[in-house]
């Protein structure tokens, strides 16, 4: 006898990097904490899915994401482009200096 | 992309307005508590329970919460009962609104373009792409989510489930037939 399949989506990962997971919980958590409303947050986020160079089949979909709290956050005057830009850099270079296997912390940063 | 986000969540945990221990929590609680499993428990109460199915065709949003699934982001649910006569099909024109606390997060096709532009314009060419295949004189009924009202689709009890626990029930109401763009397996 057959094992009847699982029910479709029961097992599909629900994100594909640790960074989607973090992204997405950034965005509850601020709304929670009523930074915004979630009708802002959909209107934010539609409009970035809606740009034309927004992948078909929407694969970009966290990068959207992302886009959209970026955005969202710099209207609110919380974290301009500038510094994420900047505190990015510091992280990536964080992240080069730090040997293998040990955690990444901005305080390896060598520009820090 | 894992950088900017470190930056923001650095940005945002230094004024405050986050915490990791938060964050933490939330991606727990969306990877392994909440998804397709509490939608169907859903539906197999109202197959189960007549009083329910009518509470829940009144009040989606109160009768859900009685089974502890309640959202977060304040928003109303509104469950539609496919019938003989009517399936129900449910999308998100504006970006990806979607009825997380009973299904979980959307699956990327919800979220991608073709299916949002065409569930509307197309939904009988769209059922068929997903296997479905309606009878003619059924009618399509297709509703649009927004930020504040969500659609839960209780797809028709499948034929020889007389007598089934919920439990059982539950195992054949799958996330696409609560979608819309499948129907409940058949009893084995």
């Amino acid at each position: 006898m057959s094992r009847p399949e699982l029910p479709a989506g029961i097992d599909e990962p629900v994100f594909s990097e640790p960074w989607q997971a973090e992204a997405f919980a950034m965005v509850v958590a601020l709304h929670e904490r009523g930074v915004f409303s979630w009708a802002e947050w959909a209107e934010r986020l539609s409009a970035e899915v809606k740009r034309p160079e927004a992948a078909a089949d929407g694969s970009d979909y966290y990068e959207r994401w992302v886009a959209a709290l970026e955005r969202l956050l710099a209207e609110k005057g919380l974290a301009g482009h500038d510094e994420v830009d900047a505190v990015a850099a510091a992280w990536e270079r964080a992240a080069h200096a730090t040997p293998h296997g040990r955690p990444i912390l901005l305080e390896n940063d060598p520009l820090a | 992309m894992a950088a900017r986000v470190r930056a923001l969540e650095t940005i945002l945990t230094r004024k405050g307005l986050i915490d990791s221990a938060a964050i933490d929590v939330i991606v727990d609680t969306y990877e392994t508590k909440v998804g397709p499993r509490n939608g169907a428990r859903v539906v197999a109460r109202a197959w189960s329970d007549a009083e329910f199915a009518d509470w829940l065709k009144r009040d989606a949003t109160a009768a859900i919460a009685s089974l502890g699934y309640t959202g977060r982001q304040g928003e109303h649910m509104q469950a539609v009962f496919n019938t003989d006569e009517t399936h129900n099909l449910v999308v998100c024109t504006l970006c990806s609104c979607y009825p997380w606390s009973v299904l979980g997060l959307p699956p990327v096709w919800y979220k991608a373009p073709p299916y949002r532009s065409r569930a509307v314009i197309d939904p009988r060419g769209v059922l068929a792409e997903f296997g479905l295949k309606l009878a003619d004189g059924k009618k399509i009924r297709v509703w649009d989510s927004t930020a504040e009202l969500r659609y839960l689709v209780v797809p028709q009890r499948p034929s020889g489930t007389e007598g089934w626990s919920e439990e059982r029930l539950a195992d054949l109401v799958t996330r696409d037939s609560m979608i819309g763009t499948g129907v409940a397996r058949e009893a084995l």
